[in-house]
C-alpha cells in the first residue's frame, strides 16, 4: 500500500534543561528535548525513569525547578494544568480519570468546555444562545463519538464500561479539546491484543485525520517500534536516547538500562 | 397496494418489472414519504422517495460515466447502508447485476466471488473494505475500479483505480445533465426476465454457488408475500442482516420499493438493539439465533433484577404462556385469563417489549433454522405476531408461511401463494416449483441441472413432512437424517434445537448415525454460564477454562437429562437418547469454517476436524486431548492444547405419550 509521506512541521515544543525534584529526590535531571508538529512521539524507560513527570511537566501539573518549556514559541515556567489545555495540549491518565457515574457523552461534552462561552445567565435561560452553542459542542463530540466508534455506549455510564472502553472513551474526551497537542500516558496499560491494535488504530488516525501532534508514553516495545516517528529514553531522570524507533533500538545505553546494567 | 389489485401470479398489474422501475414509481406517487433512514451523529437523517430516486439516477450516471455497461456486475460490499442498497438500484437501472458480499468475508472469499462472478466495478463501504479488496487487486484481473462510500481513512490513497462516492455522484449529475433521458431510457430497457441479482450461497460443502434471480422472480416474489400479509407503506423495518443475504434483498430493497415502506438503516453494527427500539420496527425478520439471544438477556437480567420484579415477571409470564398465544390466534380464552393478561400486559409484557423495540410489531418473521418451540411461543404468548417462514435463495426466499390465524412452533406453515411443492416418497426430500424458482447458478450448470429437474421442480435438500392440518414440518436436512444401529430414525437437527432451548448452550452438534447412542458436542453459552458461575462463586480464566469446569459439566448434564426426559415421551424419538457428550474448548466460528456465515453449523468439516473427540465419545474414555487450529481474525493461525472430559448422561425409559 502506498501511502504519502506524511509532513512533519517545524518544532511545536520544546524542552530546554528541565530539572524537577520532590525534596531530595530528583524526578528529572537537566532533560532536553522537542516535539515536532505532527509527529508520533514515544517517551519510554524503565519503571520511575521520570516519563510521567515529564508529561506533567509538559501540561504545567508539576513546575520544573529549573529550565524551560517553549510551546509554539512562547517561553514559560510556570503554567496551570488549565492554561495548558486553553493553549491546546489535552492529555489521558495512566489511572483513567473519568467521572464515574456519567455517561460516555457527558464526560466527552467536559471535553469541550474551555470552548464553551456561555454565560451563567444565558446558560440557565438555556434557550437562544445557549441552546444553539450547546447543539455546536454535541455536534463535534458526536464526530469523535463516530471516529472512534463508541456509538454503542454514548449514554452508558463510563463506571460500567469495560476497561478498553474507558480508555477510548478518555481518549475522546481529550480529543474534544481539539488539542493542538495530545499527550497520552500508558494508553495501552492493561490492554489485550485486540484492543491495543484498537488503541493504535485509533492513535493512527487521530495523527492523521486531525493532523494532532501526540506524546505519548508506554511499555510495549513492538507498540512504540510501530507507530511512533521518534523515541526518547529516559532512565533515572536523564535523558539517554533520542532518535528514529531504530536508532534507539540499537543505542548502547537503551539496551543496558533495560536489561539492568549496573550503574 | 391500495391502489391496484394483485394478479394470482404476482405480475404487477401496471406493467412494473423491475425494482428500479417501482422506485421510479413511488418518486412520483410517495415523493414525501420516507424512503430510507440512518442515524449519522446521533440524529436519525432520512431520504423521501424522491430523493432516494434522484440519488439512484446520479450513481447510475456515475457508474455509466465510468464505463459500466449493460450485463457488468457490480460487487457490493459492507454494512447496511443507504448508499448500497441505492447501488444495487442504479446497477440494475443500466441493465447490471449486483453482486452483494458478506461484509465479514476474508480476502480468500471475497476474491473467489469477484473472479468467479467476473466483476469489473467494486462497491466498498469502508476502508477496512477497500484494504481488503485491494490485498486480492493484483490476482483479479478483471477487476477494474473501486468505489468506496465512507472516506475516512482513505485521503493517502493513490491508486487511480478508487473512487469517492461522493465524487461518483457528482460525476452521475453532471452526465445525467448532459444526457438528458439517459437514465429513464435505460431503466425502460430492463424486463422481467433479466438477471437482476446473483447471491451467493454460503453452502454448506464446497465453493459457494452463485445463485441468480431473475427481476421476475423477485418482483412476482415479493408482489405476492406483500400481499400475504397485507404489507403497506406504513410499516417500517430495520435492516439489520447482511444485505449478501438473499432475504435482507428482498425485505429491505425489493418490498420496499413495491409496498413503499421506509428502511431504516443501524447506526452500526454494535447498536442495532438501541436502534431497534428508538425506530420500533412494525415488520421485523430475524434467524432464530437473534430471538433466542434476546430471550437469554432477557432471562439473564431478571436473574440479576429484584426479588420483586423477579416474582412479577416470572407469575405473568406464566400467565402469558398459558393464554397468550390463545389471544393472539383470536381463540375463546375465559375473562378472568383475559384481565389477568390485560394486567400482565400493563405490568410487565408492554414494558418488555418496549425495551425490545417490538411496542409497533405487527408482523415478525424466523426463519433460516427451526426455532425452538419454546422460544417461539414466549414471543408469541408476548403478543407478537412472530411466524415462521421456510424456503431458501433458490427459490427466492420464502415457500411456506404461516397465516396470521393458524400458527405451529412445529410446522413452517402451508404452501405459501403461487408455491407448488410435493416430497419425494424415497427419500423423503422437499421439492417445489413456484413463481420464484430461480434461473440457474452462474456458470454452473452441471449444479442447476443435479437441483432443477426438466419439468421445473427444485430439491431443497430438506426432508420433510406434511401434517394433517396442511402444514410442512422440515425434520433436518435430507443427507443429515440418519438411523442408529437399530433402525431407530436420528434427526441431529432435532436433538440440537432441544438443546439449544437452554441459555446455556449455545451451539450443539449432535451424532449417532450408524453407532449405537446418540452423543453430542456442547458450545455453552459465555455470557450465560459466565454469569451463572458469578452467582455460584465459581473462578475462571477463560473460554476453555469455564468450558472445562466439572461445575458446567454437571450444569449441562442437567439440561441434557431434561431433553432425555423429554425425548423419552414420544416414542419415535425415544432411541435417540443423548448417552454421552463433552463441552468444547472453543466456540464454534465461521471464520473457522465450523459454521456458515449465516451461522448454520457445517457437519463435514466438524466431523472432519474433531474426529478424534467424536470417536472418544464412542469410546469409555472419560477424557481426551486436543490439539486444535484456530484462526485468528486478521487471518494468523495459531494451536490450542487442552484435556476435554466426557461425561455420561441418564437416558430414561421410553414412555407411552399418555403416560
Amino acid at each position: 500500500m502506498t501511502i504519502a509521506q506524511k509532513k512533519i512541521g517545524p518544532t511545536l515544543l520544546k524542552v530546554d534543561n528541565i530539572s524537577l525534584s520532590f525534596g531530595g529526590v530528583k524526578a528529572l535531571t537537566d532533560i532536553s528535548f522537542e516535539i515536532r508538529e505532527h509527529e508520533i512521539l514515544a517517551i519510554i524507560g524503565p519503571n520511575g525513569a521520570g516519563k510521567s513527570s515529564m508529561l506533567n511537566c509538559i501540561n504545567g501539573f508539576y513546575h520544573p525547578q529549573q529550565g524551560t518549556i517553549t510551546f509554539r514559541g512562547e517561553a514559560r515556567k510556570q503554567m496551570r494544568p488549565h492554561e495548558a489545555a486553553s493553549h491546546g495540549i489535552a492529555r489521558t491518565f495512566q489511572n483513567i480519570a473519568l467521572f464515574k457515574g456519567m455517561s460516555t457523552l457527558d464526560n466527552i461534552m467536559t471535553g469541550r468546555l474551555l470552548k464553551m462561552k456561555a454565560g451563567l445567565l444565558s446558560s440557565a435561560i438555556y434557550k437562544g444562545p445557549a441552546e444553539r452553542e450547546q447543539i455546536q459542542h454535541r455536534e463535534y463530540c458526536e464526530k469523535i463519538i463516530d471516529f472512534l466508534e463508541i456509538q454503542a455506549i454514548r449514554k452508558v455510564p463510563v463506571g460500567r464500561l469495560p476497561y478498553g472502553l474507558q480508555k477510548r472513551v478518555e481518549l475522546a474526551r481529550a480529543l474534544a479539546a481539539e488539542p493542538t497537542l495530545l499527550l497520552l500516558d500508558e494508553p495501552m496499560a492493561g490492554m489485550n491484543l485486540e484492543e491495543k491494535q484498537d488503541m493504535c488504530r485509533f492513535i493512527l488516525d487521530v495523527n492523521d485525520e486531525f493532523g494532532t501532534t501526540i506524546c505519548l508514553i508506554e511499555h510495549d516495545m513492538g507498540v512504540v517500534m510501530d507507530i511512533s516517528d521518534r523515541v526518547v529514553v529516559l532512565d533515572y531522570g536523564r535523558k539517554i536516547g533520542d532518535g528514529a524507533p531504530e536508532d534507539v533500538k540499537n543505542n548502547q545505553a537503551v539496551i543496558d538500562a533495560y536489561l539492568g546494567v549496573q550503574h | 397496494m391500495s391502489e391496484t389489485s394483485v394478479m394470482p401470479d404476482g405480475r404487477d398489474p401496471l406493467g412494473r418489472d423491475t425494482i428500479p422501475k417501482f422506485i421510479a414509481y413511488n418518486a412520483q406517487h410517495r415523493r414525501d414519504r420516507p424512503a430510507m433512514r440512518e442515524k449519522d451523529l446521533g440524529i436519525w437523517q432520512s431520504w423521501t422517495w424522491g430523493e432516494a430516486a434522484n440519488k439512484v439516477r446520479q450513481l447510475a450516471c456515475g457508474l455509466a460515466a465510468l464505463g459500466f455497461k449493460r450485463g457488468d456486475k457490480l460487487a457490493i460490499v459492507g454494512d447496511n447502508r443507504p448508499e448500497l442498497y441505492w447501488s444495487v438500484a442504479a446497477s440494475q437501472a443500466l441493465g447490471g447485476v449486483p453482486v452483494p458480499i458478506y461484509q465479514d468475508s476474508v480476502a480468500d472469499e471475497v476474491q473467489y466471488v469477484i473472479d468467479h462472478a467476473e466483476v469489473r466495478f467494486a462497491l466498498a463501504e469502508n476502508q477496512e473494505q477497500v484494504d481488503k479488496l485491494i490485498s486480492i487487486k493484483d490476482r483479479l484481473p478483471k477487476l477494474e475500479m473501486i468505489i468506496f462510500s465512507d472516506p475516512r481513512g482513505m485521503r493517502h490513497y493513490d491508486q487511480p483505480y478508487l473512487h469517492a462516492l461522493e465524487k461518483v455522484l457528482a460525476e452521475g449529475e453532471a452526465y445525467g445533465q448532459a444526457h438528458p433521458g439517459f437514465y429513464d431510457e435505460e431503466m425502460a430497457r430492463g424486463k422481467g426476465s433479466d438477471i437482476s441479482l446473483i447471491c451467493y450461497t454460503s453452502g454448506t460443502t464446497g465453493r459457494p454457488k452463485g445463485v441468480m434471480l431473475s427481476h421476475d422472480n423477485v418482483v412476482r416474489s415479493a408482489t405476492l408475500a406483500i400481499n400475504f400479509d397485507k404489507i403497506n407503506e406504513t410499516d417500517e423495518i430495520l435492516a439489520y442482516l447482511p444485505i449478501a443475504w438473499v432475504g435482507d434483498n428482498f425485505i429491505s430493497y425489493a418490498e420496499a420499493a413495491i409496498a413503499g415502506f421506509c428502511v431504516n438503516c443501524p447506526e452500526s453494527a454494535d447498536t442495532v438493539l438501541q436502534d431497534l427500539r428508538e425506530v420500533g420496527p412494525t415488520y421485523f425478520f430475524a434467524p432464530p439465533r437473534i430471538f433466542e439471544n434476546l430471550l437469554t438477556t432477557v432471562m439473564i437480567r431478571m436473574e440479576d433484577a429484584s426479588a420483586i420484579k423477579r416474582g412479577m415477571f416470572h407469575y405473568f409470564i406464566g400467565v402469558a404462556k398459558r393464554v397468550g398465544c390463545a389471544i393472539l390466534e383470536r381463540k375463546p380464552v375465559s375473562l378472568t385469563d383475559r384481565l389477568l393478561y390485560a394486567l400482565g400486559d400493563l405490568l410487565v409484557y408492554g414494558p418488555l417489549k418496549n425495551v425490545l423495540g417490538m411496542s409497533r410489531l405487527r408482523l415478525a418473521y424466523t426463519a433460516g433454522e427451526a426455532i425452538g418451540p419454546d422460544i417461539f411461543d414466549f414471543f408469541r404468548a408476548l403478543g407478537i405476531n412472530l411466524k415462521q417462514l421456510y424456503g431458501q435463495t433458490e427459490c427466492t426466499v420464502y415457500l411456506c408461511m404461516h397465516t396470521d390465524t393458524d400458527v405451529n412452533p412445529d410446522t413452517v406453515g402451508p404452501p405459501a401463494p403461487g408455491v407448488e411443492l410435493k416430497i419425494d416418497p424415497t427419500s423423503g426430500e422437499v421439492l417445489y416449483r413456484s413463481p420464484g424458482v430461480f434461473v440457474g447458478y452462474y456458470k454452473n450448470d452441471e449444479a442447476t441441472a443435479e437441483t432443477k429437474t426438466p419439468e421445473g421442480w427444485v430439491h431443497t435438500g430438506d426432508a420433510g413432512v406434511f401434517t394433517d392440518n396442511g402444514h410442512l414440518r422440515i425434520i433436518d436436512r435430507a443427507k443429515d437424517v440418519g438411523r442408529l444401529n437399530d433402525g431407530s430414525l436420528l434427526a441431529p437437527k432435532y436433538l440440537e434445537n432441544k438443546l439449544k432451548f437452554f441459555p446455556y448452550i449455545k451451539e450443539a452438534v449432535a451424532f449417532g448415525d450408524k453407532r449405537d447412542y446418540a452423543a453430542a458436542f456442547i458450545n455453552i453459552d459465555l455470557a450465560a454460564v459466565g454469569s451463572w458461575a458469578e452467582r455460584n462463586g465459581i473462578a475462571y480464566t477463560s473460554y476453555s477454562d469455564l468450558a472445562g469446569r466439572l461445575e458446567v459439566y454437571n450444569l449441562i448434564k442437567g439440561c441434557i437429562e431434561k431433553v432425555n426426559r423429554d425425548l423419552s415421551s414420544d416414542s419415535s424419538m425415544a432411541a435417540s437418547q443423548i448417552r454421552r457428550f463433552l463441552i468444547l474448548h472453543k466456540e464454534l466460528d465461521a471464520d473457522d469454517g465450523e459454521l456458515t456465515r449465516t451461522r448454520k453449523v457445517r457437519r463435514r468439516i466438524i466431523a472432519d476436524r474433531y474426529g478424534e473427540l467424536i470417536e472418544a465419545l464412542y469410546s469409555d474414555r472419560d477424557s481426551i486431548a486436543v490439539e486444535a487450529k484456530i484462526t485468528f481474525e486478521d487471518g494468523r493461525t495459531g494451536t490450542f492444547k487442552a484435556n476435554l472430559k466426557v461425561a455420561n448422561a441418564e437416558t430414561y425409559a421410553a414412555m407411552s405419550k399418555a403416560g
